[in-house]
């Protein structure tokens, strides 16, 4: 490899996690040191990080690995024909696969005086260091470019006492991710910090004897300059690649395996040219560096798509975020905040319902949600109204009342709930460790591991303690970590390619592991029968417990059974049955549960069966209290009792239940039937919610009062019993056949919006009807009571006695 | 001093499955992957002593019923970066018959 920068190294560092002895690999690097984190030199710059906290690799990582580097050696000829590089001092080593990474070079003006010593760039460790020593000797500095970079580099400057001056081409900053009224925002907290700006200033000349001392403009003005930085922009450093006769364009053209015009020769970062884009953030170097491992590997062969990008300003104590188009034209509204006197402003441009540009100032703790629904591009219609207040404004997906920045959370703050970690715990693994990922923080922290429902919050722990240029994972998330498919690249194989058995289907979409792991194979199962009811075998081996053994596990490995009730209504014998039974097999605790039903807890595994025998003898079936599908129909009394019913909802609720009851769903799936708008069954929290007005009945889908409350969306009105029967099929089927694993109703509706399920329900009669129809006939297959088939016929036996007894004392 | 013990016949444990002995010291987990090797662990997770036998067994692990930690069937410790072990004992198959080392 050429080039030890960033880019090349994860290529390497991916690499060596696919295929750890596929190369002997030797990397030439033109600086004298590891592999360090480039992106972190404004920090060192400002005194905030030293140069070894920001090293990925040193010496000793390449030796553990076997790699051979060659630090401080410029490679100067790529010679194709007999597959060899040579450095400037005659180093020379033949390749295989060749991988270029030259990164790019600081844009220098070619303007008079360029070369003068104390011009530099603003790229390397050594520039750096010039930096650092200029700010003990010299007192004047200037910066030509109030981009990204010139900017940290101005800020960096003068936290280290140099009186610093921003030169700038344009009348605004950062004007290809700001817009005015942020760019003037953070031009006057930077001038509050004392750096001076000259704006619509073209540079001319720089002057001095043999080291600079003056800067003069195309108007004529000068100013006084010890020491010049040139931040107006990067090269992609591609001479090497266009000597050797490599296509070359604005970089290295690559293709989307990154291979560039030699089919031996790989190149990847801020060198490479792809489609029409060139690189200058790291999210995207990553993304490539993970393609070009992939087919270096010769492993499951990903391939590049170029994706949006977000920015931040690594300047301590400015918020600052942009993300797409930063300037709205006639196809876009704008949504605007601004309080002037506070420092924060906040943009959202949207197009077609869908946010296309985001700029944020002061106050950047969404950053990463709104860059989430940008690059999703999710439809925001329903929550523009709350947009701008940001996502802990949603009921639905937010962390109610986190709105301080994380920055100002105390170490002790507590970020995941389920498992107890606090921001101190994830902030110290994630600079210990060297983490970068969510994935990583939560192998090691435990953090969102579990609920999930802090997610957001350690992505942003994660953004706020790696400082800028985090960017979260990838929009479509693999399935898990044996295949690179997702969710939706499965569930379209297996209809396409008619796959009927798990063993096919990893075959078919070549899964790394011989038989999955826990979070892909009951995935695959759920996918496999929802396609293929009653031709394809449930494969228990690959369900979790609770489904396997139809009972709740507990903590202490007994389980807890819950016979059916429908709608919650029951009698006397059913009291008498469930009490029979709890006294029989010393059930420790029976408990009325939040869906109406009771539950018996404590019930040892092996008398599971004699349990559900005595149920089944008092009329009762199996609750699927365990399940991922339909739990409960919650109901009031309505109408049969209640002096404001309008409509029976106790019967209505019973009828749902007995079309429903068995079915399975991506999650669990809850119902509730209200007899009036009063709403006592609380049917507005729940899956599928059914609320009785006096003209007819109201349909509510995709609430949830789990960890995060959301109010269902209204999907519609109807006003006979049958077709609140045929929509509820309609919904259970489309929801059952397209969301993913584990996706309940709430989070699925959010991602695919509600329009497209009223089109599928409502305003498509035939679609509906079809539907409700593929709904009933799988009902056929999964109507069957599991307790019953362990009960009495023998099913399963072997899950409830021991093998064997064997004693150490024999 | 311990022994070699016959427990079954690999046929009473289902592939991808497990079966529980009991033993006078607690329950032993005994598990069949897919390659219709067999392992034996003491059914208790290093974490909060979930029983083992009850998770999804795939390649040469078991997921824990409870918290889904992923413990190597080959010695019994977790994956990293959780860490301690559930104890392991010794199995070998002859004439597809299962003896436990105990």
């Amino acid at each position: 490899m050429i080039g030890n920068g960033m880019a090349g190294m994860r290529t390497i560092e991916e690499l060596l996690k696919l295929a750890p002895d596929a190369y002997d690999i030797t990397i030439f690097g033109a600086e004298p040191f590891g592999n360090y984190n480039r992106i972190m030199l404004s920090p060192v710059l400002a005194g905030e990080k030293t140069i070894d906290e920001i090293m990925i690799n040193d010496l000793q990582w390449y030796k553990n690995n076997n790699i051979t580097l060659h630090a401080n050696k410029t490679v100067v000829e790529i010679n194709r024909a007999e597959k060899k590089v040579i450095a400037e001092d005659g180093t020379f080593e033949s390749y295989d696969r060749l991988l270029i990474a030259t990164g790019s070079n600081p844009f220098m003006l070619p303007v008079p005086g360029g070369k003068l010593s104390g011009v530099i760039g603003f790229r390397d460790i050594h520039d750096v260091d010039t930096m650092l020593d200029s700010a003990k000797t010299k007192k004047k500095a200037v910066v030509i470019g109030a981009g990204l970079l010139g900017l940290e580099a101005a800020n960096g400057l003068k936290l280290q006492g140099m009186d610093v001056t921003v030169v700038h081409i344009m009348d605004c900053l950062m004007e290809r991710q700001l817009d005015k009224p942020a760019a003037k925002l953070l031009q006057s907290e930077l001038e509050s910090r004392g750096i001076k700006f000259l704006l619509d200033a073209r540079t001319q000349e720089i002057l001095g004897d043999d080291h600079v001392s003056r800067i003069r403009f195309a108007d004529g003005a000068e100013i006084e300059a010890d020491l010049v930085v040139m931040a107006v922009g990067i090269r992609p450093n591609f001479e090497l690649a266009q000597k050797a006769d490599l296509e070359c364009d604005r970089g290295i053209v690559v293709s989307e395996t990154m291979l560039s015009s030699d089919p031996s020769v790989y190149s990847v970062g801020e060198c490479v040219q792809f489609e029409e884009h060139t690189y200058g953030l790291v999210a995207p170097l990553f993304d490539m560096a993970k393609v070009c491992a992939s087919q270096l590997a010769d492993i499951d062969h990903k391939h590049y798509v170029h994706t949006e990008t977000s920015t931040k300003l690594k300047v301590s104590g400015v918020d600052l975020f942009s993300a797409g188009i930063i300037n709205g034209n006639e196809a876009t509204d704008d949504i605007i905040f601004q309080d002037p006197a506070n420092g924060v402003y906040k943009k959202i441009i949207l197009q077609d319902h869908k946010i296309v540009g985001v700029v944020l100032y002061g106050d950047t703790f969404d950053g990463s949600w709104y860059f989430e629904l940008l690059r999703e591009a999710t439809d925001v219609s329903e929550m523009r109204s709350h947009l701008l207040f940001g996502q802990a404004h949603l009921g639905d997906s937010g962390h109610g009342g986190v709105n301080d920045a994380i920055a100002a959370m105390s170490d002790d703050a507590e970020i995941c709930g389920c498992n107890g970690v606090t921001k101190g715990c994830v902030t110290k693994a994630i600079i210990e460790k060297g983490l970068q990922t969510l994935d990583e923080v939560r192998a090691h922290t435990k953090a969102s591991a579990s609920c999930g429902s802090c997610t957001g919050l350690v992505e942003q722990v994660l953004a706020h303690t790696l400082g800028a240029d985090y960017s979260d994972s990838p929009s479509e998330k693999p399935v898990c970590k044996c295949t690179d498919y997702t969710h939706d690249d499965v569930r379209k194989a297996i209809t396409e390619q008619k796959l009927t058995s798990l063993k096919a289907l990893m075959n078919a979409m070549e899964w790394r592991t011989v038989d999955g792991c826990a979070s892909c194979r009951p995935a695959l199962n759920y996918y496999l029968i929802a396609a293929w009811p009653g031709k394809v075998e449930d494969d228990y081996r690959s369900r979790f417990i609770n489904e396997r053994i139809h009972a709740n596990i507990q903590k202490d490995g007994t389980y807890s059974v819950i016979p059916r009730i429908w709608g919650g209504v029951t009698t006397a014998d059913e009291l008498r049955t469930i009490a029979d039974v709890a006294d029989k097999y010393e059930i420790p605790t029976v408990k009325i549960t939040g869906g109406q039903r009771i539950d018996l807890l404590g019930v040892k595994k092996e008398d599971l069966p004699a349990v559900w025998g005595d149920l089944n003898k008092g009329g009762m079936i199996s609750g699927h209290a365990y399940s991922k599908g339909l739990r409960t129909v919650k109901t009031c009394v309505g109408q049969e009792w209640c002096r404001f019913g309008t409509q029976k909802s106790m019967q209505m609720g019973i009828e749902l239940e007995k079309m429903t009851w068995g079915s399975w769903t991506p999650a669990k799936f809850k119902i509730a039937v209200s007899g009036c708008p009063r709403n006592c069954a609380e049917a507005t929290i729940k899956d599928f919610g059914v609320v009785a007005v006096d003209s007819g009945w109201e349909l509510h889908i995709a609430g949830n009062g789990g960890i995060k409350v959301r109010v269902t969306d209204l999907l519609c009105k109807v006003k006979t019993e049958d077709e609140v029967r045929e929509y509820c099929g309609a919904f259970m089927q489309v929801y059952r056949e397209e969301a993913h694993y584990l996706e309940r109703t709430a989070h699925w509706v959010e991602r695919i919006g509600l329009p497209y399920v009223k089109q599928r329900i409502v305003e498509d009669s035939e679609g509906r009807k079809a539907l409700n129809k593929r709904f009933l006939e799988s009902q056929v297959y999964a109507q069957v009571d599991p307790w019953a088939e362990r009960a009495s016929e023998g099913v399963d036996a072997h899950e409830f006695v021991a093998l064997t007894q064997i004693n150490k004392q024999q | 001093m311990s022994d070699w013990i016959k427990v079954g016949k690999l046929s009473d444990i289902p592939r991808q499955g497990s079966r529980i002995i009991n033993s006078d010291e607690g329950d032993i987990a005994l598990f069949r992957t897919i390659d219709d090797e067999v392992f034996a662990l003491r059914d208790e997770c290093p974490h909060e002593k979930g029983p083992l036998s009850q998770g999804i067994i795939h390649g040469k692990n078991v997921t824990c019923p409870l918290h889904s930690w992923v413990i190597s069937l080959e010695d019994g410790c977790a994956l990293p970066p959780d860490e301690g072990c559930a104890t392991h004992f010794p199995v070998k198959l002859e004439d597809k018959n299962v003896f436990l080392k105990y």
